[in-house]
Order: C-alpha cells, then structure tokens, then sequence
C-alpha cells in the first residue's frame, strides 16, 4: 500500500486560501459598504460624483465577494456542500415568505413602522447561521 | 448505507485525519461516514476502494438489500 501521505493536502491548504479569501473580500465590501452609506454624509459632504463612485467601488467588490464565495462553495467537500445548499435553502425560503409577509404587514398599517430591508438581510443572515450550526450538528 | 472504513482504517493503524488527507475531505466527513450519518458520492466511494485496494462493495454495504 502506498505510504500516507504526512502534512496536510493540497486539497486542505486550497480550502483554507479560498476560505481566507473569502474573509477578506467580505471585509472589503463591508467596509466599502459602510462607506458608501456613511461617507455622503460625514466624509463628502453630499457630493454626488464621490457618492456615485463609493457605490461602484462597493458593488465591484460585492461581484468579487459573489465569486469568492462561489470558489470557496466549490472547494469544499460533499458534506459541506450538502450543509451549505440545505442553509442557502433554509435561509432563502425563510428570507422569501417571511420577507414578503412582512412587507404586507407593512403595506396593509398592520405595523406602525416601516419594513426596513436591513432587517430581512439579518433574518436571512441569522437563519443562514442555524443551518449551518444544524447541519453541523446532524452529521457530527 | 454500512460501511467498514472505521474497520479497515484501525487495520491500518490510520487516523481520521490521515485518512481524511488521502481522500481529500474533511476529518468531520471522515467521522460522519463512518457513523453513517453521511452516505459518499460515488467517485469519493471509489476513491475509498482504490485507498484500501478493495472492490466498492467490500467497505460499503446497501443496508436495504442485507
């Protein structure tokens, strides 16, 4: 039988420079973010040019940030991959019909204040969370 | 799905995390395999047959056909 091989693989050392990569362009576009948010009004003074550029900038890296994440979901193996997809599934199903039955909370004055779509991106986010703890703990 | 890789991989003396590096997955998938709790693919079964130099049937077993 062929000898074992010792230090880590290729394969581990590929997931944790895409799982790193990842890191970095998701700070990248939430700094850009918080920029492109803040910086009209306590950098820039409203100036719309420097507005407009903040949003590219913040969109630009957001691609970059889709297609990291994209590698990374494919550098994974199986099991993780299957822990993801049922998180991605739980977290877009509930970020849909929760969402939407929301937003006619607030269309029909159920609620008094407005449906704000931050809160969705923290109700996708924090679903997104539990299934990935769920499924982590399913197949342990 | 049964299988036998906890079986041929103390055989060999190997760790999960040994055996997890020559298979190119996770020490965790290694664990949730053997406890069949996560059923491989077919190219990761056959990978696992051409580790231990078995047929695919000698470490995985079809729980529904025994």
């Amino acid at each position: 039988m062929s000898k074992l091989k010792t230090d880590s693989s290729d394969w581990a050392a590929n997931t944790a420079r895409n799982t790193k990569r990842l890191g970095y362009w998701t700070a990248a576009w939430v700094v850009t973010m918080a920029i492109a948010n803040f910086g009209p009004r306590f950098i820039w003074q409203l100036n719309e040019s420097l507005t407009i550029i903040a949003i590219l900038i913040n969109l630009a890296i957001g691609f970059g940030m889709i297609m990291a994440n994209k590698q990374h979901l494919k550098g994974l193996d199986e099991m993780h991959q299957k822990i993801q997809l049922e998180a991605m599934a739980l977290s877009l199903g509930v970020g849909l019909v929760v969402g939407l039955a929301y937003s006619n909370l607030d269309v029909t004055n159920i609620i008094t204040f407005d449906a704000e779509i931050s809160q969705l991106f923290i109700l996708m986010g924090l679903t997104y969370g539990a299934g990935v703890f769920a499924g982590l703990r399913k197949f342990r | 799905m049964k299988n036998r890789l906890k079986v041929l991989r103390a055989e060999r003396d190997w760790t999960q995390a040994q055996l997890a590096i020559e298979l190119e997955v996770s020490r965790q998938t290694v664990n949730a395999i053997e406890k069949g709790k996560f059923d491989p693919s077919l190219p990761l079964a056959f990978k696992a047959a051409r580790l231990f130099r078995l047929a695919i049937e000698d470490i995985f077993q079809d729980e529904a056909a025994s």
